[in-house]
């Protein structure tokens, strides 16, 4: 075994007095990649890891998963590790499986307007590829964690949402098929890598946004778009209410817009409208002089916050009704005053927005997000979930909120990963 | 068939009792107008759009309400009794056969539109509502329902939502699971679950995504909250008339290329068009060996420059004539042909299998001809309908019951098609589900490892395999077990209960 670092020699003890045999856990790669201990660095939002598995092969994350489960390991998988604080901690981590090995784009046929790739390969890899051919994936990933390398299946395990599902929707639209490794080691495929397929049930789906833990997506095909050749955006700043009655308005128009996207910086009355429309030549400048007159504001440049996350120590992710974007605005607004906070909000007006908090006490972090909460006459017309939170403020938070159907997601997860090995902790209802 | 008994459900002279118990139940529950035990009634309900498939069930429900769905369910949980739901019967994979010993739950009475919110772009429906009638209610607000599946005047958004229907304008706006955000559920269990609502993004397992499209697999769905779509600006339907499908093939490959996504490209080839002719006199261009029917929408700068487009690639490819729809009669005309396709085939053939079948597009030519190989070689007579812009075909194949052999050599060549679709990269079903006419099929496309997958997740909704048993899968699975590797025979197969195809 290579020469190993006082730290990792440390971990590699922890490891030992968990009972975990990792010498049994590179044997069952079988040469497909290398398992090691874990650094410094091999943290799950402030779970120390005592191993690190990196598979290049799905034969190999099956093997290794199959093995680690036996010895009674919990696994989290990782990407590039851009969302790793996302969720709740897990209980444990005993081995992390790290994605990166397999990075292979598998197919992309530019005539079917589908890829597919292997979880590990970076997003923004894909996209080069697929962009040679005028086409792109229309997940608009967090710019901050497409730049740090987010993957394909980070992206569909933390069901990554941004501007552009207005027109061409979610993720979860998109994937149009994953094959995953469960907590045993089975290997299974759902869907496939047509647009159209009513074929078995669409775990794919089930698979987007369950933060690996119903099994570790290794594999998955997309449906992509041609790239539309031009592109405009239309500017307004104005107070809370009367931006988002115009979103609102451009909504509901026919003009087509590709994105339709408010900024409130923390602590302001005011808000920063932004629409995107894409399209051809002429047809597009069209429609942005439409769109302005509509609003009362510009044409202009993309502005700086575009596919951004906000600011803030904790992040959190509310939705909304069309209507109810304005309530959440101006609960932001009171959020703030009350609790003595700042509460950045940002995203579509589509009713998917993030929100960064930075708050002065648990306390206070718990009643702007109770806050938020309420701005939603019923759950079922707005929720907020809290993404990612410091572990000092973790105290009296409620991170998910009223969860419907959460019988039926813990029954999932009985069925798919009984031994709780997957992330336990991280997900909804402790899931 | 394959047995869908499991130790849970009781069989034979067991059985016949239980769903005695279960009569008496819910005839003093919901009161004998809403309980059909009258054999001639109940044959009515004998089989949904696929009527090569009959089963008469052992009782009908008519449901009024979610708590009448509940009330049934229920009773059907704790006497052990299949039940089986049914929207409008337009199902063309036999997903709404009934069992003989079990419960049909009617959902047809559940129809009313609860509540149209055009401001929040959604409507809340109940499931027995048909597709076309929710558009209709919604048009004067300047919206619409987008899946408009061929038979969306008569279909059920319940049962749309069972099957993830599509419908030919799903290329560009998706089908039913992209337009559903919430859904009212009774679980197999007889309890009621909401799910999602208005808001996107629900937190937790994407529990939509499993439902939409389960075939009634995982409970009855009792509400459902759909978005609703903006009219478009301005919307243009080209007619192009073409020597051959390759050529029409290629020029629906040169539009997708050229970056634009048609809300509608559909195909018909020879045959179906003679058809289509005679039934309809849709005045498709004469000597025509396919035509394409595409249809650009959006705001109108944009129409314009795509109308062009499609026009452009047509004419380059081949197309001999095009025309534009000058208003919606002469749109209406257009799709008229290809909306009564289906129906128009029983001009030219006495019987006809209708298949439905995905591959990648591109595909496209290579299969048309290796169906056309297939047919010959059968001695089978096939026109060809298909949703060419998302590789849907839905091949009919033409046969006369009364000619000995005709029928299997029928069955052999729908059969064939869809091996074909499979070996193409493609999918045994684009829409119309896998119900109880395809299960066989699904150890084609999947592995055991694949299928064992989807009834772990079956099983976390219904443990005792009694919403809808014997539809999707091909062989049961017993709830009890681990998931994960099966060692030595299936527990079924070995207990004798069940074949493993």
């Amino acid at each position: 075994m290579a020469a190993r670092t006082g730290a990792a020699a440390a971990h590699q003890g922890d490891a030992r007095a968990a009972g975990l045999d990792l010498t049994a856990l590179a044997r069952s790669l079988d040469g497909a990649g290398e398992v090691r201990e874990a650094g410094p660095d091999d943290v799950v939002d402030g779970v120390p890891a005592a191993a690190v598995a990196r598979p290049t092969t799905v034969e190999g994350v099956s093997a290794v998963l199959r093995e680690a489960t036996a010895q009674g390991m919990v696994t989290v998988a990782r990407g590039a590790g851009t969302a790793l604080t996302w969720g709740c901690p897990p209980e444990r981590a005993d081995l992390l499986l790290d994605t990166t090995g397999l990075d292979r784009l598998v197919e992309h046929e530019a005539g079917d307007l589908v890829v597919v790739a292997e979880a590990g390969l970076a997003l923004r890899d894909l996209q080069e590829h697929v962009g040679r051919a005028g086409q792109e994936l229309v997940a608009d990933v967090p710019r901050e964690r497409l730049e740090g390398g987010s993957t394909v299946g980070g992206a569909l395990a933390t069901g990554a949402s941004g501007p552009r599902r207005l027109q061409r929707l979610a993720l979860r639209d998109l994937v149009l098929g994953t094959t995953v490794v469960l907590a045993d080691g089975t290997v299974a495929t759902s869907g496939g890598k047509v647009v159209k397929n009513v074929a078995g049930y669409d775990l794919a789906k089930l698979m987007t946004g369950s933060f690996g833990t119903l099994g570790v997506v290794v594999r998955a095909a997309f449906r992509l778009h041609p790239v539309r050749p031009d592109r405009a955006f239309v500017l307004r700043t104005g107070p809370l209410e009367e931006v988002a009655d115009l979103a609102r308005a451009v909504v509901a128009s026919q003009l087509a817009p590709a994105a339709v996207e408010l900024d409130r910086p923390a602590g302001s009355d005011e808000a920063s409208l932004a629409v995107l429309l894409e399209g051809t030549g002429d047809a597009v400048a069209a429609r942005a002089a439409d769109t302005a007159a509509l609003v009362g504001g510009a044409v202009g440049e993309e502005p700086s916050w575009w596919g951004r996350l906000p600011g803030g120590d904790s992040l959190a992710k509310a939705t909304a009704t069309l209507v109810g974007v304005k309530d959440l605005l101006l609960a932001a607004r009171a959020a703030e005053q009350a609790h003595g906070a700042a509460v950045a909000l940002r995203g579509s007006a589509v009713g998917v927005l993030h929100a960064g908090v930075t708050a002065p006490g648990a306390g206070a972090l718990a009643g702007v997000v109770a806050g938020l909460r309420a701005a939603a006459p019923s759950p079922r017309e707005g929720t907020v979930t809290v993404l990612t939170v410091p572990a000092e403020l973790r105290e009296g938070l409620d991170v998910w909120g009223p969860v419907g159907g959460l019988d039926l997601m813990r029954s999932i997860k009985e069925r798919l990963d009984p031994g709780r090995n997957l992330a336990p902790g991280r997900f909804v209802g402790g899931i | 068939m394959t047995s869908t008994d499991t130790a849970a459900v009781p069989t034979g002279r067991a059985a016949a009792d239980a769903l005695g118990r279960v009569t008496a139940e819910l005839s003093g529950a919901l009161g004998a107008e809403q309980v059909i035990t009258d054999r001639q009634r109940l044959r009515t309900y004998e089989c949904d759009g696929l009527a090569q498939y009959k089963v008469v069930p052992g009782l009908v429900v008519l449901a009024r309400d979610a708590d009448d769905v509940a009330a049934a369910v229920g009773a059907c949980a704790r006497h052990g009794v299949p039940f089986v739901a049914r929207g409008s019967g337009t199902g063309l994979s036999g997903g709404a056969l009934p069992q003989a010993e079990g419960v049909l739950i009617v959902m047809s009475q559940m129809r009313q539109i609860r509540e149209i919110d055009a401001a929040n772009q959604r409507a809340v429906v109940d499931p027995g509502v048909i597709n076309l009638a929710l558009t209709r209610e919604t048009t004067p607000d300047g919206y619409y329902f987008a899946p408009d599946p061929s038979s969306q005047s008569v279909c059920s958004i319940g049962g749309n939502v069972a099957e993830n229907s599509g419908g030919a304008h799903c290329l560009k706006y998706g089908f039913t699971t992209n337009h559903v955000t919430g859904l009212d559920l009774v679980t197999p269990a007889g309890e009621h679950v909401e799910i999602g609502g208005k808001a996107p993004d629900p937190p937790g397992y994407d529990l939509l995504g499993a439902l939409v499209g389960s075939e009634g697999t995982l409970g009855i769905v009792t509400e459902v909250t759909v978005r609703l779509t903006r009219l478009p600006q301005e919307v243009q339907t080209v007619l192009a008339g073409f020597r051959s499908t390759d050529d029409a093939g290629a020029a629906t490959s040169a539009i997708i290329a050229a970056g634009v996504i048609p809300a509608a490209i559909e195909m018909m080839d020879a045959l179906s068009i003679e058809a289509a002719e005679k039934a309809v006199a849709c005045g498709y261009p004469a000597g025509a060996g396919a035509v394409l029917v595409v249809e650009v929408d959006g705001a109108a700068a944009d129409v314009a420059g795509e109308l062009a487009e499609v026009l452009r690639h047509c004419e380059a490819n081949g197309a001999f004539e095009t025309r534009i729809a000058a208003d919606d009669v002469e749109r209406a005309l257009i799709w008229k042909g290809r909306k009564s396709a289906f129906a128009a085939v029983g001009r030219i053939s006495p019987d006809y299998i209708v298949q439905d079948g995905v591959i990648p597009r591109t595909a496209l030519p290579q299969v048309l001809r290796q169906i056309a190989d297939l047919a010959a070689e059968r001695g089978v007579r096939v026109a060809n309908v298909f949703h060419a812009g998302d590789g849907n075909l839905h091949p009919l194949v033409l046969f006369d019951d009364a000619e000995e052999g005709a029928a299997e050599r029928a069955e052999e060549v729908a059969g064939g098609i869809l091996e074909l679709c499979i070996a193409n990269g493609g999918s045994i079903t684009g829409e119309h589900g896998v119900g109880s006419d395809k299960a066989r099929y699904m150890p084609k496309m999947f592995t055991e490892e694949d299928l064992d997958t989807m009834q772990a997740v079956r099983c976390a909704f219904d443990p005792d395999n009694i919403s809808n048993p014997g539809k999707v899968f091909p062989t049961p699975r017993l709830c009890g077990e681990r998931p994960g590797r099966r060692q030595g025979a299936h527990p079924l197969q070995e207990a004798g209960l069940a074949e493993v195809f």
